[in-house]
């Protein structure tokens, strides 16, 4: 499904950065951190219109040639990216919705984990498994 | 709107429903441009079906004139040249002429139009005044003909046939003929494109339902679905035009997407085949008729059908005015084309994608820089930012490919490589061969030499960066200007690079994103290594060489870089100084002893703990830590300040947020570092005042800045290094760091006392020299000094005094050294002899309260001094013996008891007071003792307390004297007493009887033994009585009592008894009992018992009356528990002769209150001192003394109003108290007896008093 799922904190650093181990990861850092830029520019832009009614979902960060990257914002500011191969045609934006919320659930249990510092980078075993979930179904 | 300046040449799409006209061609082209111009002018409302939402169109039509050959013939499905309305237009007015002629052209042509099937007809009767004057002569009314017509030809349809009066007059009637004719024409109009474009809709869907049949294929459809486009376009509905394309669109990429999921469609396989032109989006035309035709003839490839969908796309969103929409989907296109070439399999040379993107990219960005004027497009950079970007990243992949970026230039492949791509592109477009800056032109110079390359490459990055940075998306940009730096690199010029290089590694080291750091810095490494900058490289290389991102080798690799310039023997200027963090860590410092406090000269050591981040072991030629020495202010003591605020005492940790991977938020800043201060008086080190203080306030009250990222492992910048030289250095030799934890040890110097600051931390491996610019948080241990100080102390509190006590000494050595005949002298005093012991011993313990042995102390004697000799003692020793000292009671005649002072004054003594806390009076004792370490005597007091507190009393029984004496031991011991006596020092013919008895007495803590003596005397009683009262005291539990003597000194003064009182109360007259509320006489009678003593006649007996010597005297019955009513006068005066037995006898009336045996009131008796003498006994008249006098007088006049001289005297004092002097000549005054000099007999009597009446009633008042 997906090729990389990224949780950054609010002040931008990686908090969680995994994608598939095939390829190339580097290039995931640097096209996630990208993707903060346009995730910056979607808040600050909901930020004027709507003040609490925030739709958490950013939907399609940036389409680039081989990759869609797709963006997701929590109350608490952190950042959730998926990037998902452009070829992945079956991928609607429910379903990228969905996979969202199951982040944002595990993320949220793993901050309820009262030995979790927050802003710690994220090293639960759960949230690593529904992360896996996540990018093993693209095949 | 439409962008007008570019012209386009081939084909406009100007197309109009088309409107057939027949009949009148004259009549018609007369009225052809007023219906031209007015048709269009009012909108019309259309609705439409399938529930689309209903429009208001402005019409507009092209009027041809009428042919067969305009009428569509079966299964022509084209919809632009379809005819909408068909026109009949006549003015004819003759009905010879209609029937005739017009009526025959008429069927003529309803009969071609029935034929094809076409019912949007309408016949226009046009009628003028100049026609109506022609034929004036066989006039048939206008409506005839109209009606002809209608009835000839709409049998159903009235309003098939419209009239249109005057049209060419300027009259309201002309007008609303006009108006109404319009209305019509636009009615029908409507009508007949609802009709024939649903017909044609349900055609199309028709065919489109068709697609799974096997020989249905896209193009055709393409063909018809867009002739529905061209149509709504015609019409201006843009809006449905697009929806159209986007349908189309939609459609394919269906078909493609099931291609790829397996589901071939037959049509596909032209698609399919391999791209063979590459020349990129073409905007600048509104139909692209080329590649239509490609479409329409089932030749065109994908990159054509694409192309030629979004060329339409766009020209409908420009009309649209949608610009920013086409940017988008220009992007999602190019996207997506790529990835269906990719997903279709088709064959592309490489690169030429890379070139029709290119092209498209820009094609895209000129259509809409055409179309908006420079504010605009700044305002909407970020739509248009994206597709600088893409093409950017294209023209470097394409610069790549060709050999354009290396530093050699292409070779021949590139250039072959380079023909093929440019022979894709194909000729120029006609349109833009004129313009210098094309798409085409562009690329083609891009590809044709390497300057030309970077040229245009170098302007789109720019670009492009430019574009992010305005809309501050920074990321991009410095990704872009990332990619620029490696395109740089490859070209050889590192210096260009390292800026865009620099630039992206902060962003990333900031944000802390660990893999771009590691990749960026290597990047940089490189960069340096080739620019030479040796101090950065190495740098940057121990930041590598530490890099967990990296792989072992390449770890190593680094670190080799800078072992090996280390290793490098040049001279000692090309030393390099490094930042320590990235070398390795100081993780933790500790103290041994942990107090991080020694005296000067004792050893201290410092473990310190570096984590090594190299991958190998290094060796380090010099481990030093720089110290800062701070001279310690005087006096302080510098116990217990080092390393009290670190929780683990004297070891300090310091925290890099390393040992995990995570990084730890940091936001919260650092931990508020408070130290106690307290300022002491430097003369005798009392307290002044204390406080907290924050000793790193500028970190905590920093404001808060762009909050930074925690660090991860490698994202530290290396902070700019600056060595300072301190004059003390720790310093280690020769050490290997493992990777991994390391612990060296140091010594630390201790020769000076004061603080030591441990401020940087050196590791020099060659050349190289590691620096730790700051070691935080600060870490300091203290050297100190201490003078040698003796202490003196007891044993047990409190101090005894009369009794051995025993008081520790405790010498603190300091610095000094005590050496063998080191004696302390001590002068002795008369009132606490040391006592000599046999056995004393002293004990020596070291610093850390160890005992380190016990010697003998040999103290000598002699009468001013005792010396005590000392053992040896190391410094910074305490050596402590103990002493037994005795405080002799000081006796007491310069003690008088507080008590007994008459004065009412406190007299104030230098050496005894009352501690609040022992209520034991106090004794302060000094001691001066010479220590060999200084010239000057050590002065120290030790306070002793007496136990025992001593009161004493005069009692009397007439004439016969007792003494009472009082002690009261006041402290927590017991003691035995024994021998006490009682002595008369000046008389001795005076006999003092002891009452007591002989043996020792127990007198307990707290308790009080009273012992009293009767005064017997011979010839007369001395008036004044020195006493001296002494007994013999020991703690009781001794084997032998060791008796101590105690003394009491007193005086008794006034001891004869003067006058005796008695009195009687005489029942009234008849009675034999007093009864309550019946007035009782009181018969005092006062007896002088002595002749008077040669003192009291000087002093009292002035008046003299009648030969006699008398004193007055003052009586007053005062009965205070309200048991009597003194009725009358309650006091008086009387003058007494100042003889033996003289008696003066007073009668009072006084009432008893209550029945039963009440006791007598009581009668006091005062000497009256008339003003005369009260001058000259108040030689300083002390007003407090007055006012006690004027109260009692005051007193006595509230009781009985006598006394007029007094009185007068009291309210010429409360008026006129100005003037002292007179007051002090007037002022009488009383003066009460001593205790002894009048003896009371009524004092305990009582007389019975009946009640009243006989009521059985008794009150008890129990008191």
């Amino acid at each position: 499904m997906a090729v990389c799922i990224a949780v950054i904190a609010k002040e931008n650093y990686p908090l969680y950065i995994r994608s598939l181990p095939t390829q190339n990861e580097l290039k995931f850092h640097y096209t996630v951190h990208t993707s903060l830029d346009v995730v910056e520019e979607k808040i600050s832009a909901v930020g004027k219109s709507l003040g609490d009614q925030r739709e958490l979902y950013l939907g399609l960060l940036y389409p680039t040639e081989d990759y869609k990257v797709y963006g997701y914002v929590t109350n608490s500011k952190v950042k959730f990216v998926i990037v998902v191969d452009s070829s992945n045609t079956s991928l609607r934006d429910n379903e990228i919705r969905s996979m969202f919320r199951k982040l944002h659930n595990s993320f949220t249990d793993v901050m309820c984990n009262p030995f979790h510092n927050p802003g710690d980078t994220i090293q639960s075993k759960a949230f690593d498994g529904i992360v896996s979930g996540m990018m093993v179904q693209a095949a | 709107m439409e962008c007008q300046e570019e012209k386009p040449i081939i084909y406009t799409m100007e197309n109009k429903p088309i409107v057939t006209c027949a009949g009148d061609q004259g009549l018609f082209t007369s009225l052809y441009t007023s219906l031209a111009q007015q048709l269009p002018r009012e909108p019309m409302e259309w609705r439409r079906t399938y529930g689309r939402a209903p429009k208001m169109i402005h019409l507009e039509a092209n009027f041809v004139q009428f042919k067969e050959e305009l009428l569509p013939k079966d299964g022509n499905k084209a919809l632009l040249t379809f005819p909408f309305l068909h026109i009949y237009w006549t003015d004819c007015c003759d009905t010879e002429a209609y029937k005739s002629t017009v009526k025959e052209d008429m069927m003529r042509w309803q009969n071609s139009l029935r034929t094809h099937g076409s019912a949007d007809w309408v016949i226009i009767v046009v009628e003028t005044n100049d026609t109506k004057k022609k034929n004036k002569t066989n006039i048939l009314p206008r409506s005839s003909i109209v009606d002809k017509i209608r009835s000839d030809f709409c049998n159903k349809q009235n309003d098939r046939c419209v009239v249109l009066s005057d049209p060419l007059k300027d009259s309201s009637r002309s007008q609303e003929s006009w108006n109404s004719l319009l209305l019509k024409l636009r009615t029908l109009l409507l009508m007949s494109f609802t009709k024939n474009l649903g017909r044609f809709e349900d055609d199309m869907r028709t065919l489109r339902e068709k697609r799974t049949q096997p020989g249905w294929s896209f193009c055709e459809y393409f063909m018809v679905q867009e002739e529905l486009a061209f149509v709504f376009e015609m019409l201006q509905q843009f809006e449905d035009a697009l929806v159209q394309y986007d349908e189309l669109d939609a459609l394919f990429t269906q078909y493609v997407l099931n291609f790829g999921a397996g589901d071939t469609a037959n049509w596909l396989g032209s698609f399919c085949a391999p791209v063979r032109n590459w020349s990129g989006l073409l905007l600048r035309r509104p139909i692209d008729m080329e590649k239509r035709d490609g479409i329409q003839r089932g030749e065109a490839s994908l990159l054509d059908l694409r192309s030629y969908l979004f060329s339409r796309q766009c020209t409908l969103l420009i009309f649209l005015l949608r610009p920013w929409e086409v940017t988008q989907r220009a992007l999602e296109l190019l996207h997506n084309c790529v990835q269906e070439l990719r997903l279709l399999e088709v064959s592309v040379l490489e690169g030429a994608l890379d070139c029709w993107v290119f092209l498209s990219c820009l094609e895209v960005l000129h259509r809409i820089e055409g179309c908006c004027d420079q504010a605009q497009l700044a305002a909407n950079c970020s739509h248009t930012v994206g597709l600088w970007a893409y093409a950017t990243d294209k023209l470097k992949s394409l610069g790549e490919l060709c050999g354009l970026v290396s530093e050699k230039g292409p070779t021949s492949e590139d250039l072959n490589r380079t023909v093929d791509l440019l022979a894709g592109l194909g000729d120029e477009r006609p349109e833009t061969v004129s313009s210098l800056q094309s798409p085409y032109k562009k690329l083609k110079e891009a590809l044709s030499s390497v300057e030309a390359f970077e040229r245009h490459y170098l302007e789109l990055s720019h670009a492009a960066m430019e574009m992010y940075r305005a809309i501050s998306r920074l990321r991009s940009a410095r990704l872009v200007g990332k990619s620029l730096a490696e395109f740089y690199m490859r070209k050889g010029e590192p210096e260009k690079a390292e800026a865009f290089l620099q630039e992206a590694l902060k962003s990333y080291v900031s944000e802390g994103w660990s893999l771009p750091v590691t990749h960026t810095r290597k990047q940089i490494a490189e960069c340096q290594k080739l620019l030479g900058i040796t101090e950065d490289y190495l740098q940057t290389s121990a930041l590598l060489a530490g890099d967990a991102n990296l792989t072992t080798e390449e770890r190593k690799h680094f670190c080799q870089e800078i072992l090996t310039f280390a290793g490098k023997s040049e001279d000692q200027s090309q030393k390099v100084t490094l930042s320590m963090g990235v070398f390795s860590q100081l993780t933790r410092l500790q103290f041994l002893p942990a107090t991080a406090s020694v005296h000067s000269g004792a050893v201290l050591q410092v473990e310190l703990n570096l984590r090594c981040l190299m991958p190998v072991s290094v060796h380090i030629q010099q481990l030093a830590a720089s110290i800062h020495f701070d001279l310690e202010r005087a006096g302080t003591n510098g116990r217990s300040k080092g390393a009290a605020r670190q929780t683990n005492p004297g070891t300090v940790e310091f925290n890099h947020d390393t040992s995990s991977a995570g990084p730890s938020s940091s936001s919260d800043g650092p931990p508020l570092e408070l130290e106690e201060i307290q300022d002491r008086s430097p003369s005798d080190n009392s307290l002044n005042s204390t406080g907290v203080v924050c000793k790193n306030t500028h970190l905590v009250m920093r404001l808060p800045e762009s909050i930074s990222p925690p660090d991860p492992p490698n994202c530290v910048s290396p902070p700019a290094v600056t060595m300072k030289e301190g004059a003390q250095m720790l310093k280690v030799q020769d050490v290997t760091l493992e990777p991994g934890n390391n612990s060296i040890t140091f010594t630390a110097p201790s020769g000076q006392p004061g603080t030591y600051t441990l401020r940087q931390l050196f590791a020099t491996v060659g050349q190289v020299q590691f620096v730790l610019p700051h070691i935080y948080p600060s870490v300091q241990y203290e050297v100190y000094s201490q003078e040698p100080q003796l202490t003196v102390e007891p044993l047990s509190e409190p101090l005894l005094a009369g009794l051995p006590q025993i008081v520790k000494f405790t010498l603190l050595t300091g610095h000094y050294t005590v050496k063998k005949g080191d004696a302390l002298q001590l002068s002795n005093t008369e009132t606490m002899p040391i006592l000599p012991s046999s056995s004393c011993t002293a004990r020596i313990s070291n610093p850390t309260g160890e005992l380190l042995g016990e010697s003998a102390l040999s103290i000598q004697s002699s009468e001013k001094v005792t010396s005590i000799s000392l053992p040896a003692t190391p410094p910074y020793h305490t050596l402590e013996f103990q002493l037994e000292v005795l405080c002799i009671i000081p006796s007491s005649s310069d003690r008088p008891p507080n008590e007994r002072l008459t004065n009412g004054e406190v007299r104030h003594r230098p050496r005894s007071y009352s501690h609040p806390d022992i209520p034991m009076t106090a004794i302060d004792q000094r001691m001066s003792i010479d220590c060999p370490w200084s010239i000057y005597s050590t002065l120290l007091a030790l306070t002793f307390y007496i136990p025992f507190k001593t009161k004493h009393s005069l009692l009397s029984a007439g004439n016969r004297k007792y003494i009472q004496v009082c002690v009261q031991n006041m402290s927590d011991v017991n003691f035995t007493l024994a021998e006490v006596k009682l002595t008369e020092k000046q008389h001795a013919s005076l006999e003092l009887e002891s009452l007591n008895t002989k043996t020792q007495q127990l007198l307990c803590s707290k308790h009080s033994l009273f012992c009293l003596w009767e005064v017997r005397w011979q010839d007369d009683l001395p008036s004044c009585l020195q006493c001296v009262f002494s007994t013999n005291f020991s703690p009781p539990k001794q084997d032998v009592p060791d008796f101590k003597p105690f003394q009491y000194q007193f005086q008794l003064e006034k001891v004869t008894t003067l006058y005796s009182v008695r009195a009687d109360i005489l029942p009234p007259a008849g009675e034999q009992n007093c009864r309550s509320g019946f007035l009782c006489g009181l018969e005092v009678c006062i007896t002088r018992l002595t002749e008077p003593a040669e003192g009291e006649i000087a002093e009292d007996s002035k008046t003299d009356t009648d030969g006699l010597k008398t004193t007055k005297l003052m009586y007053e019955v005062a009965d205070s528990s309200s048991n009597w009513a003194v009725c009358g006068k309650s006091s008086g005066m009387v003058s007494m002769p100042m003889t033996a037995n003289a008696t003066h006898k007073v009668q009072i009336e006084v009432m008893p209150l209550f029945a039963g045996h009440l006791p007598f009131p009581k009668i006091k008796v005062l000497k009256y001192l008339p003003h005369t003498a009260a001058v000259a006994i108040q030689p300083d008249p002390d007003s407090c003394v007055e006012n006690d006098s004027l109260s009692l007088l005051d007193k006595a006049l509230d009781d009985q109003g006598d006394t007029a001289s007094i009185r007068s005297r009291g309210s010429v004092h409360s008026v006129g108290s100005g003037d002292q002097q007179q007051r002090g000549v007037a002022m009488p005054r009383l003066e009460p007896f001593s205790p002894g000099q009048v003896f009371n007999h009524i004092h305990t009597r009582q007389v019975l008093v009946l009640p009243a009446t006989d009521d059985h009633i008794m009150e008890v008042n129990a008191t």
